[in-house]
């Protein structure tokens, strides 16, 4: 094949093309099978109405179903709430821990390796600490919290607090990863900047507020795409430790869909809700594909 | 200065606050069967200690079966991986061809479409492939990786063309230019990948848990969830701990003797 090109000589723009593609196949044939395809099957699949002993038809049906149930209401809500209850103190943690451990000393280094330790351990082993940890009465922080007189509490079994126990594992989970991108952040901004304002005599709070958190605009934007991507694609937690309950009160939208594929068989409504959840995700990308691209960039 | 100082005070006490599942995993394996079920709270490490716990984790879990798959499932995803994105991260790094920066938005929507996200219509895929409850069937997905080629093209980038035109010129083909000079001048870019590659597969529990039935093929992570959901009803904290350590162990590990390069990794590249 390649000899018949190579003779035939055509421009070298053409060829370039033709190896451009042969070196992209591998990666496309993967991509189109288990992203692109997959994205368009399940938009198709959603949209096909199985009623019980009637021919399949077109049709929003499975939308309407879903948009009936107050399952999934629910878990939108969540889902929401999980976000914004996860990234904000997350974010937050994060920049603090940066700014606190700049410095290259061995304590800090050790510091931020005891910060970065949860990231690296499957989320289903934090998962099942925590499932300690949230006991009532002999779990981990009941026995500490009945040293201060604190009754004990039903922290995973009640509809109040499950959500909150599962924002709690989220942010010990991620805020260190979080916090390598702020330090990369922080690294980038020119030390002479900082020096300058402490000349003028500027303090604390007005340096942070007039120039380092200006300038970590983009680590900010980047970090809040990943860490809007990992609240919707990360349940493994609600599965082991909650099962979406109690009352539905740890539902997610992706908890949802498992629920739907693995436990009702609703085919419909699993697709349904997973064009959703694809919805969601391309709408954070086109809104944040500039920060993210700028993002990546200082990293190198 | 005074609120340096107090930064690192604060940093300190969530250090302390960070580490204590951790601490409370270690101690709660090793400690012998309890008499009271309140002092298994105990964060104080007081006697007496024994590996009772990992022998019982060990033997009601099939750990060999876990390690063996999950160390096979992420060397195979990542020995694909390597070859895929090397190609591609090449392809965008060194040529101009026409459509090249659409072509680039399409690979990096996959960095915002986990296959986590598209459980329901991959798992069709895999059925259809026969490779439904197959350990290729939970790696296929994640054998091409836009993260991987944007890292790779990074790399490329990074390497001075002067070396491939010199090679050129002394007769070598693109292949081989790509195969003896640039992939071992990229080596550290594919270090950071392996890394990040390696520690998320490694953790991955939802596709491995729906692609597969059989316990035959399950990974650790979906092997620990179902062992830690038995154990719990009988109450055996201490072997539920165990096996958590046994899970987590081996990253951690990793990760605490070559912190540097992990942390570098894990920085340089962002999405995983």
């Amino acid at each position: 094949m390649l000899c018949v090109t190579l003779s035939l000589r055509p421009s070298p723009g053409l060829r370039t093309g033709v190896l451009a593609l042969a070196l992209l196949a591998p990666s496309l044939v993967l991509l189109s099978m288990f992203t692109y395809w997959p994205v368009i099957g399940v938009t198709l699949r959603s949209l096909v109405e199985q009623r019980f002993g009637q021919e399949p038809s077109w049709g929003f049906g499975n939308f309407a179903r879903l948009e009936a149930d107050p399952h999934f209401s629910k878990a939108v809500g969540n889902t929401v709430l999980y976000a914004l209850g996860t990234i904000l103190p997350s974010i937050a943690l994060a920049l603090g821990f940066a700014l606190a451990l700049r410095t290259q000393t061995r304590l800090v280094a050790v510091l931020r390796t005891i910060l970065l330790m949860p990231q690296l351990i499957p989320l289903v082993a934090a998962a099942a600490l925590f499932v300690f940890i949230f006991l009532p009465g002999g779990g981990l922080l009941d026995y500490y919290l009945a040293k201060l007189g604190r009754p004990a509490t039903n922290w995973l079994g009640s509809p109040d607090l499950a959500l909150g126990a599962i924002i709690a594992i989220t942010i010990w989970k991620n805020t260190g990863y979080y916090m390598l991108f702020f330090l990369a952040g922080l690294a980038g901004i020119p030390a002479d900047y900082t020096e300058a304002a402490l000349i003028d005599g500027a303090g604390l709070f007005t340096r942070l507020r007039r120039i380092t958190i200006p300038l970590l605009g983009p680590t900010f934007g980047f970090v809040t795409v990943i860490a809007l991507v990992n609240t919707l694609v990360q349940i493994d937690h609600v599965i082991v430790m909650t099962g979406g309950g109690p009352s539905d009160s740890t539902n997610m939208i992706l908890y949802y869909i498992y629920q739907q594929a693995e436990q009702n068989l609703d085919a419909g409504l699993a697709s349904a809700a997973t064009v959703v959840c694809v919805g969601g995700l391309l709408a954070i990308s086109v809104l944040a594909l500039r920060s993210l691209e700028r993002g990546i960039h200082y990293e190198s | 200065m005074k609120a340096e100082r107090v930064g690192l005070a604060l940093a300190v006490l969530a250090a302390v606050l960070w580490i204590i599942p951790f601490v409370w995993m270690l101690v709660a394996a090793l400690r012998g069967s309890v008499s009271g079920q309140l002092d298994l709270a105990s964060l104080w490490p007081d006697g007496p200690y024994n590996v009772a716990n990992y022998i019982e984790a060990w033997q009601s879990g099939h750990f060999p079966l876990w390690y063996l798959n999950t160390a096979l499932l992420c060397a195979g995803i990542l020995a694909v991986q390597t070859i895929t994105v090397s190609l591609a991260g090449y392809a965008f790094a060194r040529l101009n061809f026409r459509g090249r920066g659409t072509l680039f938005v399409l690979f990096l929507l996959q960095l915002l479409l986990p296959p986590a996200v598209l459980v329901v219509p991959n798992l069709l895929m895999i059925t259809q492939l026969g490779l439904f409850d197959t350990l290729p069937g939970i790696a296929a997905p994640y054998c091409a990786s836009a993260f991987g080629v944007f890292l790779m093209r990074q790399t490329f980038r990074s390497i001075p063309r002067d070396f491939e035109e010199a090679a050129r010129i002394d007769g070598a083909s693109r292949l081989q230019v790509i195969r003896h000079l640039l992939i071992p001048l990229a080596r550290p870019g594919l270090a950071a990948f392996a890394v990040v590659s390696v520690t998320s597969h490694w953790n991955e529990f939802l596709w491995p848990l729906m692609a597969v039935s059989s316990p035959a093929h399950q990974v650790l992570t979906v092997g620990l969830a179902s062992f830690t959901l038995s154990s719990e009803s009988g109450g055996d904290w201490g072997v539920i701990a165990a096996g958590t350590a046994l899970v987590a162990a081996p990253l951690l590990v990793v990760f605490v003797i070559f912190q540097r390069r992990f942390t570098a990794s894990l920085v340089s590249t962002g999405l995983k």
